[in-house]
């Protein structure tokens, strides 16, 4: 551990930090044990019956059960249904809003901001009320549209972030060799606009795929309603809290195996890749005091993140 | 549009509850996520891991879930405030890993070479964070921090769906009496969410341009 901003610590200093890291692992581990034991403990209620503790086996015999994993199956291909098909169609309209909030017409370019600048200042979940009431769709294609048109918005942001921050040259150069503005803009631009925003793209499909649980909301059978709402309806409450560790657990899989496809992405064809591209000076994870501090970096979204 | 009108103080009374979500929320979140933040880049092995596996946790799980959780688990296993606590309680801890990243992210971003300048001209430890690291970390920071506070309200309408009664639950009340005018009604939620959001926006653009620093 060397940092710049206190000398290196001595022999005593090295021993006090390995000794507090103990205590702290320790302590730790003893709330987490003391959490764990406390839900496992049988509780009595008001009417003095004595319920199960949450460990209990007759509260997780439901799971040897193979409807059980079935449905909750189809509860998580109903969630990347809903995710792969509003990933699709928000590269589409990113691309669109991109293109349009770049638009050499005034015209154009104007009406876009203010539509972008609306999407993406409404929640996720009044879109899909909206569409589901106004167009009435049915709750799958309501969370499929609102979810494409605002994560489409924060990706358009994104890719305009991406043509904007390319050096001029590369515009004038496709012009000088007589390609057209479309063709430039395709063919030059853009490919570099969206390798450099890959990261950034993928951090937001992953917003995106946990998005899919508020269509939970207007009814669609999800993940989170089959295994949270239907499944525990059907075999009774006290099997709640099994489900929802279990629909949690399925969750974090599917979030951190895409996030961490995102942070390789990001190590692959991150800031460095591209050497005519100016990488936003501030916030990149490759300066050099995130590895002084024992961070490590990722390339997130960070601020465009938690819908 | 006299949907809107007639039932403005429905509105009102959901704006009042979302700003109180919204406050709430984030003033747990800033103080929960300063402290992860803090252990995150802290030279104890074991916080930083406990932080890292705290962020990563909770940043992967659906807000969904995790407003499902303080509105029908903790009552559950006999915690149980009204709804509008438990609300608090699941917006602060979905809010407060991307708090601590947009810190740590902030305090990561200020280059080496300050902090070196800064020991070599004999600051101790406290005087160069207090003189030269944190002014400089403090002023990336806010832009991020305030899309952060963007995003939580707009995720203040998931509350909504779970008994909390603030824009997005005054919203789909007024719709089921007023079938007829749904275009107008939710297009006036829309427009409460909107004077929130773009004013943060705005205040978040104008921060940028004037504390920004010049490199």
């Amino acid at each position: 551990m060397s940092s710049v901003l206190y000398d290196a610590p001595g022999p005593k200093a090295r021993a006090r930090s390995r000794a507090i890291s103990i205590v702290g692992v320790i302590l730790v581990l003893a709330v987490l044990a003391w959490l764990i034991l406390a839900m496992g403990a049988p509780k009595t209620s008001a009417n003095g019956a004595v319920q199960p503790g949450l460990w209990d086996a007759t509260r997780w015999d439901v799971f040897s059960d193979v409807q059980v994993w079935r449905s909750l199956g189809g509860g998580v291909i109903a969630t990347l249904k809903m995710a792969g098909v509003a990933a699709v169609l928000a590269l589409i309209i990113g691309v669109l809003f991109s293109f349009g909030r770049t638009a050499d017409h005034k015209a154009i370019r104007v009406p876009t901001a203010v539509v972008l600048e609306f999407v993406r200042g409404m929640p996720v979940l009044l879109m899909i009320l909206f569409i589901l009431l106004v167009f009435s769709t049915g709750s799958y294609w309501a969370g499929v549209s609102a979810l494409a048109i605002y994560n489409g918005a924060i990706i358009g942001e994104a890719l305009r972030a991406g043509i904007q921050s390319l050096p001029r040259g590369q515009r004038e150069a496709g012009l000088a060799i007589g390609l057209t503005p479309l063709a430039t803009r395709f063919t030059i631009e853009f490919p570099q606009a969206f390798r450099q925003m890959l990261p950034i793209i993928i951090a937001q499909l992953v917003v995106l795929l946990k998005d899919t649980s508020l269509a939970f909301i207007v009814g669609y059978s999800e993940l989170l309603r089959v295994g949270v709402k239907n499944l525990p309806d059907f075999f009774g409450n006290r099997y709640l809290f099994s489900f929802f560790l279990v629909v949690l657990a399925i969750y974090l899989a599917m979030n951190l195996s895409l996030s961490w496809v995102a942070r390789f992405v990001a190590r692959r064809s991150g800031p460095k890749a591209g050497k005519l591209v100016d990488p936003e000076p501030t916030l990149t994870p490759k300066d050099p005091l995130a590895s002084v501090r024992g961070g490590y970096s990722t390339g997130d979204a960070g601020g465009q993140g938690p819908a | 549009m006299d949907a809107v009108i007639e039932n403005l103080p429905i509105f009102l009374e959901g704006f009042k509850n979302t700003l109180g979500l919204l406050l709430l929320s984030g003033i747990g979140a800033l103080v929960l996520g300063v402290i992860v933040a803090a252990l995150r880049i802290s030279p104890i092995a074991s916080f930083r891991g406990f932080a890292t596996v705290y962020t990563e946790i909770v940043r992967n799980t659906p807000l969904t879930l995790v407003l499902f959780f303080c509105a029908f688990l903790l009552p559950y296993l006999q915690f149980s405030p009204p709804f509008f606590v438990l609300a608090v309680i699941g917006l602060t801890v979905y809010t407060s890993p991307f708090v601590a990243e947009a810190l740590r992210s902030g305090i990561n971003g200020v280059p080496v070479g300050q902090a070196e300048a800064a020991r070599s001209v004999g600051l101790t430890f406290g005087q160069s964070l207090s003189y030269v690291i944190m002014p400089q970390a403090v002023r990336m920071v806010i832009p991020p921090l305030i899309n952060v506070f963007i995003a939580l309200t707009k995720n203040t309408s998931v509350a909504g769906a779970f008994f909390v009664f603030e824009l997005f639950g005054a919203g789909r009340q007024v719709v089921n009496d007023r079938g007829d005018a749904v275009i107008a009604i939710l297009a006036g939620v829309a427009f409460f969410y909107l004077i929130i959001t773009i004013t943060l926006g705005q205040i978040a653009a104008r921060v940028e341009k004037k504390v920004a620093v010049l490199r």
